[in-house]
């Protein structure tokens, strides 16, 4: 049976601003599958996004949706979270959200391991805009404010959630919707902070001038330079330099999660125990 | 004056106030001379069951606090005017979106990274539109340590009547003052919270958004079952972006009418020895407000005891000025001078609101405090 998806969509508000092909419907039926399959209340989930195409994800679903400041979605989510520690809070962010104007509160929630769930977005470009270059934008690509061709390197996006600390990194395309319906499950799941880029295509705004016109070739271009993980792992490190592993990258059970150490910190100044010390966490330095 | 006698810090006193009115939120980041706010919040927001967290920067520690805010908590951020600075955007989301929140700014020399450790009231014009657009501050200014407590009581409940952000200036020479204050007790402070309106009708019917001309937005709590939208972008009365030429002017329009229509619940002034005013020749108006009244009124005794009939009008509330109060006493008095650690940054609001450009200032922006002799010799050497 097809799945119904009128529970959680705000149907008046459709349809979405979002261009014919875009990929960010497709992400968002996966997320909705993600938390009708996890059976959580939608009054339990609280969506935080960003600014750019995918600032507008969380006025089309209903939950208790914030649509906040360029690149700020994980400092508001902290405090949402940090005050509701019992909610589920998901940010929804761009490439340019969460690497550029935000990469401090990426790489800060990484590191806390709060619970909350960041979907990156990535179209390798700041499509609602019109075409600047974006931290993932490929090197030699034509963008509005590189004409000449794009020569800042591209980010590796979860290399540096890893870096800096997230429990649950993955990456997706939205070329396969189940599988990454099946990643958002374990990533909102998780406990801790769940990292996911999920590459998808902006054909009009990185497609038109980079010979990927139709989202066909911009999927297939994805396509090209995503392979499973497993799969990368066996490749030279030569073969690796243009590819981009997929699934789950990192997935750490242990580390300790941010509300349940700051339940902790209460316990001390109410004094049921004396303090923390370094033997509450595995690594020590 | 209360009945609770402390020895504490205008800091510590801040921050004391924001756990009596309810606060339970900190979202914070170290800056002096305001730290030791967020210092005393990270023992007393765990005792209470609340949280306070030191964030990544000066950004997300409003932008934590006002997320703490959305989803119906009571919430505070404390810092100095570079502080301000940054957290001006993420400030402008809570203007537009409606979410009570408290800033208390413990002034500092600037412009820049300016006297870090030194006095100054530089940010009273910032208060005023610290971000861009259009919409009403409130902002109330504490002259002496009692008041980094009761003003800061009072931001809480301002901010959830008007549900918006609420600044308290303070300065470091009071923010770092030690000595005893009179306060009301933790009892009386509780009684006297009101927190912010709710809808209890059912979820199909409530409009957040959708109120009077002059009121504020009614924000539920998250997670209760009223499913609605936070966006900076002009917004419906559910929260959803519009462009929709009448409701984006009466959102704006609204912003700016619920305070200006309300301003008198929102204003407080002290009068201090202007009774016997009577508007004679030589009479001298002294307008200062925040730690520098300190010094204005030790100026008044001395003046008054080399024979010059001197008093002065002090806002507690800064923005929206007293317009009428100020301008009652302009009206009255021919020398008016204004005292302030920054050059003429109220002065303009007194020049505006009185309509006269006769107003006498003494300005002082080398960090240093003004000292009453200061004001005294000004007096002499100007009327």
């Amino acid at each position: 049976m097809a799945f119904n998806y009128d529970k959680y969509l705000r149907l008046e508000k459709m349809p979405t601003l979002w261009c014919w092909g875009c990929g960010d419907g497709v992400i968002l039926k996966a997320f909705v599958r993600a938390i009708d399959k996890l059976g959580i209340n939608k009054d339990d989930v609280c969506v935080v996004s960003g600014i750019g195409c995918s600032g507008r994800f969380s006025s089309y679903i209903d939950f208790n949706t914030v649509h906040t400041t360029h690149g700020r979605t994980v400092a508001f989510a902290t405090g949402i979270k940090l005050a509701n520690p019992d909610k589920y809070v998901i940010c929804v962010a761009g490439d340019g959200d969460a690497l550029a104007i935000g990469g401090n509160h990426t790489i800060h929630g990484c590191r806390r391991n709060i619970d909350i769930t960041m979907i990156m977005i990535n179209n390798f470009i700041y499509g609602l805009t019109n075409s600047q270059t974006s931290p993932t934008t490929p090197q030699g690509m034509w963008t509005v404010s590189q004409k000449a061709g794009n020569i800042d390197p591209t980010f590796n996006a979860t290399d540096l959630a890893i870096a800096s600390g997230a429990s649950f990194v993955a990456r997706e395309t939205m070329i396969d919707p189940k599988k990454l319906e099946k990643t958002l499950v374990k990533a909102i799941e998780h406990k801790g902070f769940s990292f996911i880029d999920v590459m998808s295509n902006c054909h009009i705004n990185l497609g038109r001038k980079n010979k990927m016109a139709s989202a066909m070739e911009n999927l297939e271009w994805i396509d090209g330079i995503t392979i499973p993980k497993k799969k990368y792992d066996e490749l030279s490190p030569e073969e690796q330099l243009n590819k981009f592993p997929t699934g789950i990258l990192k997935e750490d059970t242990e580390a300790k999660e941010y509300c349940e150490m700051y339940a902790e910190i209460i316990k001390v100044h109410q004094g049921e125990r004396k303090t923390i010390t370094q033997n509450d966490f595995a690594k020590k330095i | 004056m209360g009945t609770r006698e402390v020895i504490s810090s205008g800091n510590e006193l801040s921050a004391l106030a924001a756990k009596d009115a309810g606060c339970r939120f900190f979202g914070g980041y170290p800056i002096t001379p305001s730290s030791e706010i967020m210092h005393e919040m990270s023992d007393l927001m765990p005792e209470v069951g609340g949280a306070c967290i030191q964030m990544e920067d000066e950004i997300a520690g409003v932008a934590a606090a006002i997320g703490a805010g959305m989803s119906g908590v009571r919430t505070m951020t404390a810092t100095s005017g570079p502080g301000i600075s940054l957290k001006a955007e993420n400030l402008g989301l809570a203007q537009m979106t409606e979410v009570p929140l408290v800033v208390v700014n413990v002034m500092r020399g600037g412009p820049s990274t300016g006297l870090p450790t030194r006095v100054s009231q530089g940010d009273v014009r910032q208060a005023k539109n610290p971000s861009h657009g259009d919409y009403r501050s409130i902002t109330l200014c504490a002259g002496n340590l009692e008041e980094c407590y009761t003003e800061v009581v009072r931001a809480f409940n301002l901010a959830d009547r008007f549900m918006q952000p609420v600044f308290v200036l303070t300065d470091e020479t009071i923010g770092h003052m030690h000595g005893k204050a009179m306060l009301p007790t933790e009892e009386e402070v509780r009684a006297g919270i009101v927190p912010r309106k709710t809808f209890d009708g059912a979820p199909e019917d409530y409009r957040p958004y959708g109120v009077g001309s002059d009121e504020a937005a009614v924000l539920n709590p998250m997670f209760k079952g009223y499913r609605y939208h936070f966006t900076g972008l002009h917004h419906d009365a559910m929260g959803f972006p519009t462009e929709e030429i009448e409701t984006c002017r009466k959102l704006i329009q609204r912003l700016e009418d619920k305070v200006m229509a309300h301003r008198d619940e929102i204003e407080l002034n002290e009068e201090f020895m202007l009774d016997d005013l009577t508007g004679a020749e030589g009479e001298v108006l002294i307008i200062a407000y925040g730690s520098v009244s300190l010094a204005a009124k030790e100026s008044i005794r001395h003046l008054r005891a080399a024979g010059i009939k001197a008093g002065l009008f002090r806002p507690i509330t800064l923005w929206p000025s007293p317009a009428e109060s100020i301008k009652k006493y302009t009206d009255k008095i021919k020398n008016v001078l204004c005292v302030e650690l920054n050059i003429r940054q109220y002065t303009e609001e007194v020049e505006r609101v009185s309509g006269r450009l006769d107003i006498q200032g003494l300005y002082k922006v080398n960090g240093r405090a003004i000292s009453p002799y200061e004001i005294v010799n000004k007096v002499k050497e100007v009327f």
